[in-house]
């Protein structure tokens, strides 16, 4: 690791190497991707989010050539790639559905892109080994499709779709069949194959976890257009927006309007009181707002506390999650407003049952002020 | 108790009328030809009881396969039977494999319509569509018109009554037994199959040589075995538009049969035909059940 | 995605054409004044005339018809039950014996099966006549509607059918309300495709009917033999015609259905939602 963070899309100087310009795609008169321009650098891990239906998958087909842009190009490497064909481009796709050929052994899937590439007959088998041992699949190679497990399946998709050597590997849903501990594993060994590859991935996810976990960089997309792009700890703390926000982990949203304020420190209205808050920009007095508060940023207290921010309910429900518990929290004013605690103690031990009075307190730094 | 009743009525049925009816088929082929009523002997006289029936089993021999193996028009029947049932299978799967392709191919919204297509010839009597190639390939038929018409030919072909003839019809009427099957398997073939092989570097020909093909296998495999297996045996195309050399074995069981009426030649015809058929039958059973078990 | 490339077009056109063209000769021809099939001598439908004033011919019909029903409601019902046993039944002695007698029907040249039926009723010493046509053709249709409905079977969530059970339901009154309206629409397709096989088969017929009985596939082969004639013509026409018409209604009435379907399923999961 070098000292400076890899942070290629904060440097001027550095040119992308994929460019969305302006992409639209439209099947028929329903709009999938909607005027989007997008930059990937080389080496980046970069994750794409959103609902089901946002247009994800069209975003990838289009970059591995299944689909062409209606309007707008993409760039690789400042080449337009929309003339080269999908057999010809260095993109190379992991399926969904694995696609793994069902007539072929392990070791044949993986040779399968090999034969059709330049390299030479006696390399392919050598290289054959090379992505089983980089997958950990080595006394698999024999096995047909069905004979091996699902999580082997995934990873025989990768080394498939990784034989070739691309410049980008794009993953759809990668580890949507995949348990939740095999899932984590896998992603851990993602990050691993990237790192020691250097090839630039795109990956497309349902789960916020994962993407946090693997990504350089996280889009979140909704309808056709990206709401956002940053780190992930970026994203997570400070969304541009209300979607974003509620899309990305668990947020108490609450409506209101600025009374007063500062560059540095402004005053929000709201049914159970005032918030004070610090706002990215200076907000006129009378802007509706939504403040965003993440509930793991509430303090819950049996006796008022001495923060900026504090308002009084009752306990209405508690959900126990384990580790952690959430706590739903019925302010006098009706709202619900959500806190969660560490389970530090057991459950019997635990300080806060159902209708207990406490308070709810939280700094000027834990929430943030949203316009949209 | 239930599950044994259910599952006896369907059995003891095809017990009664499939196997059994090859047991005295069998039977038959080892008895002898006779002026009578029905024109065999022996007949099996159960009254004598154990005596009558010895002396029934001492009645039968090997005769009537010795004699299929003297008279070369059996084997030539049986050899040129296979021999047409293999070409006419090779030459409808040609046929049938682009159609089969073009309709899994085509936009969703008319494959119903395809289907239908292929499907309502196949309802339509076998007998008349067969007949239908009579006006056409005879020495005053359309064809023959047609061809004179282009300056192709100056006198008209002779193509009925010879294998020709025989050949277009088996094709022709068998088409979509082959199409269907290797339709049900190229239509269930998941797309992201033919994209992986183009994201891999194939262009669209190979991708249809190393992914559609062999992933089309069983359906290849289920239409040819129901293209070849009736035409060894099949009788009416070779009887209407083959000719007096058009040697096929369900002709000769049919003349031997009606014409001859020597019963146990016929049945030894049957037998060995059977015996032909039986590996292919068998391994068309495996295929089918194994199609099954991969659909559940 | 999906499109019809020039190759498929091309195919798709000369494989139809080849389908079709003969028979829309035969179609055209049926309606020529010349007793010449081959010469076009203008329109006229007097064949059809003579046709329905041939007793022989209406005589066939009708016993083919008789045939037809009765062998396909038999083929319907046994085929049905062989399809539950091969589905349902796991392991049983003789499965693979059932298997095999299930589908070598399906392939086993006529000649031989019409051949080993007429053996058998001939050492019943049955006499042979309708009845044994039906019989003949129920057993080896039965193998066909099995493997129809055996398709559906598959596919079948036999929970439901538990859960009937679970309800209350007797074996029967489980089949009877659950199971036969989902498999409704094969076992329909079974008994269309039993009543067309049996409609079509001459070499079995010929086999196993009596000097009581002719059908009207014996009756056209004989006639057929000697040649080409416009009255085989017409009455083809009219057989194509029958099975077209049958055949757009049912899968008109299928496509109906399963439109209607859709319909509800959508519904209820908007009342979900
Ligand atoms: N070939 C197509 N024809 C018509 N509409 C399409 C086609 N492909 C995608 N769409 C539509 O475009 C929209 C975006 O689809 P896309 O597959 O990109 O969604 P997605 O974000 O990948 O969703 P998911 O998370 O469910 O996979 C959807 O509403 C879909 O119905
Ligand atoms: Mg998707």
């Amino acid at each position: 690791m070098s000292t400076d963070p890899f942070r290629p899309w904060e440097d001027p100087q550095a040119t992308p190497l994929i460019r969305f310009e302006n992409v639209t795609k439209r099947f028929g008169a329903f709009v999938a991707v909607d005027n989007l321009s997008l930059d990937i650098y080389e080496k980046e891990f970069f994750a794409l989010l959103g609902a089901s239906g946002c247009g994800k998958t069209t975003l990838m087909r289009m970059l591995a050539g299944f689909e062409k842009p209606t309007e707008g190009r993409i760039t690789l490497n400042g080449v337009d790639i929309a003339p080269i064909p999908v057999n010809k481009r260095d993109i190379n796709m992991m399926f969904q559905s694995y696609a793994l050929f069902p007539h072929l052994t392990v070791a044949d899937n993986i040779a399968f892109g090999l034969k059709r590439s330049d390299m030479p007959k006696a390399e392919i088998a050598g290289r054959v080994d090379e992505m089983l041992n980089l997958v950990q699949l080595s006394q698999f190679a024999k096995r047909k499709p069905h004979q091996i497990s699902g999580g082997q399946r995934q990873r025989v998709a990768l080394a498939r779709s990784l034989a070739r050597n691309p410049k980008v590997l794009l993953l759809d849903e990668p580890l949507a069949a995949l348990d939740k501990k095999l899932r984590q594993e896998t992603q851990f060994e993602l990050m691993d194959i990237q790192g020691k590859l250097g090839t630039t991935f795109m990956i497309v996810t349902h789960d916020q976890e994962e993407a946090m976990t693997v990504a350089s960089r996280v889009a979140v997309m909704n309808a056709g257009v990206i709401k956002q792009i940053a780190t992930p700890d970026a994203i997570y703390e400070r969304p541009n927006s209300a979607y974003v926000a509620d899309f990305i982990g668990e947020v108490n949203l609450i409506d209101g309007k600025v009374t007063s304020g500062t560059e540095k420190s402004c005053k929000i209205i709201w049914q159970g009181g005032t918030i004070t808050a610090q706002p990215r920009a200076k907000l006129a007095k009378g802007t509706e707002v939504r403040y965003a508060i993440r509930p793991e940023k509430v303090v819950i207290s049996a006796s008022k506390p001495e923060a900026t921010n504090a308002i009084k309910g009752k306990v209405l429900d508690i959900a126990y999650l384990g580790n952690i518990s959430t706590y739903h929290v019925e302010t006098d004013s009706g709202q619900i407003i959500k806190a969660q605690l560490t389970n530090v103690r057991r459950l019997s031990q635990r300080s806060f049952a159902w209708e207990d009075p406490v308070w709810l307190s939280w700094t000027e730094t834990a929430g943030i002020v949203l316009t949209e | 108790m239930r599950r044994a009743f259910i599952i006896s009525i369907p059995y003891l049925w095809l017990v009664a009328l499939f196997l059994i009816p090859f047991a005295i088929v069998f039977k038959l082929s080892l008895s002898d030809p006779a002026v009578a009523i029905p024109p065999y002997v022996p007949t099996l006289d159960l009254s004598t009881g154990w005596t009558g029936f010895k002396d029934f089993l001492s009645q039968l021999d090997m005769e009537n396969f010795i004699w299929l193996t003297e008279d070369n028009l059996y084997w030539k029947a049986y050899l040129s039977s296979v021999k047409i049932a293999f070409f006419s299978t090779v030459f409808t799967l040609l046929i049938g494999f682009p159609i089969a392709y073009g309709m899994a191919q085509a936009p969703k919204e008319w494959q119903a319509t395809l289907m239908m297509l292929i499907i309502l010839p196949f309802w339509t009597s076998f007998l008349i569509r067969v007949y239908a190639w009579m006006g056409i390939l005879s020495n005053e038929g359309f064809l023959n018109q047609f061809l004179l018409w282009t300056g192709f030919i100056s006198e008209p072909l002779q193509i009925i009554n010879t294998n020709i003839a025989v050949y277009i019809g088996i094709v022709y009427t068998y088409l979509p037994f082959m199409v269907l099957p290797i339709y049900a398997t190229l239509e269930k073939l998941d797309p992201s199959y033919l994209e992986a092989a183009e994201d891999l570097g194939c262009s669209r020909t190979s991708a249809f040589w190393s992914v559609t093909a062999p992933l089309s296998k069983p359906g290849v495999i289920a239409g040819c075995f129901l293209v070849f297996i009736p035409v060894v045996g099949e009788f009416v195309i070779p009887s209407l538009l083959g000719g007096s050399r058009t040697l096929m074995i369900g002709k000769v069981l049919w003349d031997e049969f009606f014409s001859n009426r020597d019963w146990p030649v016929a049945s030894a015809v049957a037998v060995i035909l059977l015996l032909i058929l039986v590996i292919p039958i068998i391994l068309f059973q495996k295929q089918q059940e194994r199609a099954q078990e991969a659909e559940s | 995605m999906k499109r019809f490339t020039l190759f498929n077009i091309t195919s798709l056109t000369l494989g139809f054409a080849f389908l079709y063209v003969p028979i829309l000769i035969l179609i055209i021809f049926s309606f020529n004044a010349s007793r010449l099939v081959t010469v076009w001598a203008g329109f006229s439908t007097k064949w059809y005339g003579k046709l329905l004033q041939n007793e022989a011919f209406l005589d066939a019909a009708w016993v083919t018809l008789k045939v037809g029903i009765l062998s396909s409601c038999i083929a319907t019902v046994l085929g049905t039950a062989a399809a539950m046993v091969m589905v349902r039944s796991g392991k049983f002695f003789g499965r693979t014996l059932f298997s095999g007698m299930i589908y070598a029907p399906l392939v086993m040249p006529e000649v031989i099966t019409g051949l080993s039926l007429l053996l058998l009723f001939i050492s019943l010493g049955v006499e042979r006549g309708v009845m044994t046509i039906v019989l003949a053709h129920a057993t080896f249709s039965m193998c066909y509607v099995s493997v129809v409905v055996s398709s559906r079977l598959v596919s079948f969530d036999q929970s439901l059918e538990e859960a009937a059970l679970d309800l209350g339901c007797s074996q029967f009154d489980a089949f009877k309300s659950v199971t036969l309206p989902i498999i409704a629409p094969a076992v329909i397709s079974g008994w269309l495709l039993a009543f067309t096989l049996s409609l079509d088969d001459l070499v079995i017929a010929s086999f196993t009917t009596g000097p009581s009985a002719t059908t009207l596939p014996i009756k056209i082969y004989s006639a057929v033999r000697l040649g080409v004639s416009p009255e085989i013509n017409a009455l083809s026409t009219l057989l194509i015609g029958a099975v077209t018409i049958g055949v757009i209604t049912a899968s008109l009435v299928t496509k109906r259905a399963a439109v209607h379907r859709k319909r509800h399923e959508e519904m209820a999961r908007q009342a979900e939602g």
